[in-house]
């Protein structure tokens, strides 16, 4: 690592008022510290954030407020969650090892950085690792890239299951900015498409801090999957993986969820085939229909069309799953 | 450089480290509690796996001067003098390892999942252990060795 000092705000205003150009935020350090190994990120100093950021779950009628620093696992036990929100603790179950999940925070999950082979070797070409110097995964080892919503400049997905969740509830980012106003960004813009500047993976504005997220209250706690399709069956990242939700009347659908993971540059929600099960009936030709609308919207590269029967199965499966939760 | 004062196996200890030194680093290189492993020393096979009050976390991927304050147990504390941790003896009753080199991490990890109390089947044992990688493939006595300390556990 290139050497570097370390300070510990006590609070989200020396947190903010204390970072200088060329230094970053710690939490659980699970990415970070990963990535500073492999000259990925050198920060000249970093701030210790455990201290300053709440590591508490607030709950109300409105919805759930989870502080930046609550762990993963500590989310997914917790009973509010588990009994509200259980589509969330499943993800993050299906996520990491425990070991990471006790020491990962809410807002390192989110920032957590693309596991993209070319982007974790120096010596590749690598649009968002070094703007400029090309996408080694267009035309290369593509069979974990996206499928959905990339450019020509960059084909990464995004890695966190917690996120998918999080985009299938509506969730949204509590930020605190250098001016010290708070502001609530929707979990849909939060995360971004690549386009020309895949080096910036989301619109945390800079030297921002994440506080809370926030998911309204739902009652999408009854109907929900979360299915992660990978090379092993635990303790990898996702080729694919779906979130979905229901809500039911009867054997009528009044209102649907769906996103994925390892499809896309962010968390992708399939609104086309959410509108689609609306007023439909729960049925396997209807879950097989909106299966089928959400692959036809896909592209796949030189080496990832299996993600896109992949992701057709694995939306029919997680449909199926709902009705049994 | 940063002093750190932290509890290792219950004694207080202080190092002086640099900002950069992992948790791991510090233990093995400046605590010389060599029981820990560095495998991967990039959160991927769990080798490294020690308990900072009763959680399971990877030293590898910790900074030791985040630490400060804290109380840390590895491999070296968890045996009541000569009187071997129960995980232990299971792991030698089961042959749940070849070579040694995943056994701390291993049976930290193992005492960090019991602690949490959430594995209640063989299947969750093993979906709750997969953060600790064998290369000898000794999986099958691992999880043997496990459940039998969890069956003593709940009964008692
Ligand atoms: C081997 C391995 C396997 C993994 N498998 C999975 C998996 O299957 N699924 C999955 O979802 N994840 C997986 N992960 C990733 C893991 O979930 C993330 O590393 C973790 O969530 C990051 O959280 P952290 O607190 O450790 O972040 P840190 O490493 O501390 O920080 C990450 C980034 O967030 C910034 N940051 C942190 N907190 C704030 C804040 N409050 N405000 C602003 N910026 C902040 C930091 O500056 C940094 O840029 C895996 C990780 C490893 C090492
Ligand atoms: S896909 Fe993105 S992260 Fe991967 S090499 Fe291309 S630019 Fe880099
Ligand atoms: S050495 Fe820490 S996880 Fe491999
Ligand atoms: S016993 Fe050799 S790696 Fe597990």
């Amino acid at each position: 690592m290139k050497p570097f000092t370390l300070r510990k705000p006590n609070d989200i205003k020396q947190a903010l008022s204390g970072k200088k150009a060329g230094e970053a935020y710690i939490a659980g350090g699970t990415n970070l510290v990963d990535l500073m190994k492999k000259h990925i990120a050198e920060p000249d100093a970093l701030l210790d954030v455990t201290t300053a950021l709440s590591a508490g779950i607030e709950t109300s009628s409105r919805g759930i407020r989870i502080g930046a620093m609550v762990r993963n696992s500590h989310i997914a036990s917790h009973a509010a969650i588990q009994s509200q929100y259980p589509l969330l603790a499943k993800a993050i179950l299906a996520g990491a090892s425990p070991q990471i999940r006790n020491m990962a925070s809410t807002a390192g999950n989110l920032l957590q950085r693309t596991r993209c082979p070319y982007f974790y070797d120096i010596t590749l070409p690598c649009n968002k690792r070094k703007p400029g110097s090309g996408c080694g995964a267009l035309e290369g080892e593509n069979r974990m890239s996206a499928i959905v919503g990339y450019s020509e400049h960059c084909v990464a997905v995004h890695p966190s299951d917690m996120c998918v969740a999080l985009a299938a509830l509506d969730a949204s980012v509590v930020v605190s900015g250098s001016g010290g106003k708070s502001e609530s960004i929707p979990f849909a813009s939060f995360h971004r498409l690549p386009g020309t500047t895949p080096e910036i993976d989301n619109n945390l504005p800079v030297n921002a801090l994440i506080t809370a997220v926030e998911i309204p209250a739902n009652a999408f706690h009854k109907h929900y999957a979360y299915l992660k399709v990978r090379d092993r069956t635990s303790y990898a990242f996702a080729l694919v993986s779906v979130a979905a939700a229901l809500q039911l009347s009867g054997t009528k659908i009044t209102a649907a969820r769906l996103a994925s993971g390892g499809v896309a540059h962010k968390p992708w929600r399939w609104h086309e085939a959410e509108k689609f099960l609306q007023g439909k009936e729960a049925t396997a030709a209807n879950f097989s229909q909106a299966a089928a609308i959400a692959a036809r919207s896909t592209k796949p590269l030189s080496h990832n069309g299996y993600k896109v029967t992949m992701l057709q199965g694995a939306i029919e499966t997680a449909l199926h799953n709902c009705l049994n939760a | 450089m940063t002093n750190i004062s932290f509890t290792v196996n219950g004694q207080p200890r202080t190092v002086t480290v640099a900002p950069w030194v992992s948790l791991l680093d510090a233990l093995r290189e400046h605590l010389h509690l060599t029981g820990t492993k560095k495998g991967c020393d990039h959160g991927q096979c769990g080798a490294c796996t020690v308990l900072c009050e009763d959680k399971r976390i990877l030293s590898c991927l910790t900074l030791a001067v985040m630490k400060n304050g804290r109380s840390i147990t590895t491999i070296e504390g968890i045996a009541d003098g000569e009187k071997l941790h129960p995980l232990q003896q299971a792991f030698i009753d089961h042959d749940a390892f070849q070579c040694g080199y995943c056994t701390p991490g291993q049976l930290c990890s193992a005492i960090g999942m019991l602690h949490e109390g959430k594995a209640r089947t063989r299947e969750e044992v093993k979906e709750l252990m997969s953060g600790n990688l064998c290369r000898c493939g000794a999986n099958v006595g691992i999880i043997d060795a496990i459940m039998q300390v969890k069956e003593t556990y709940s009964h008692e």
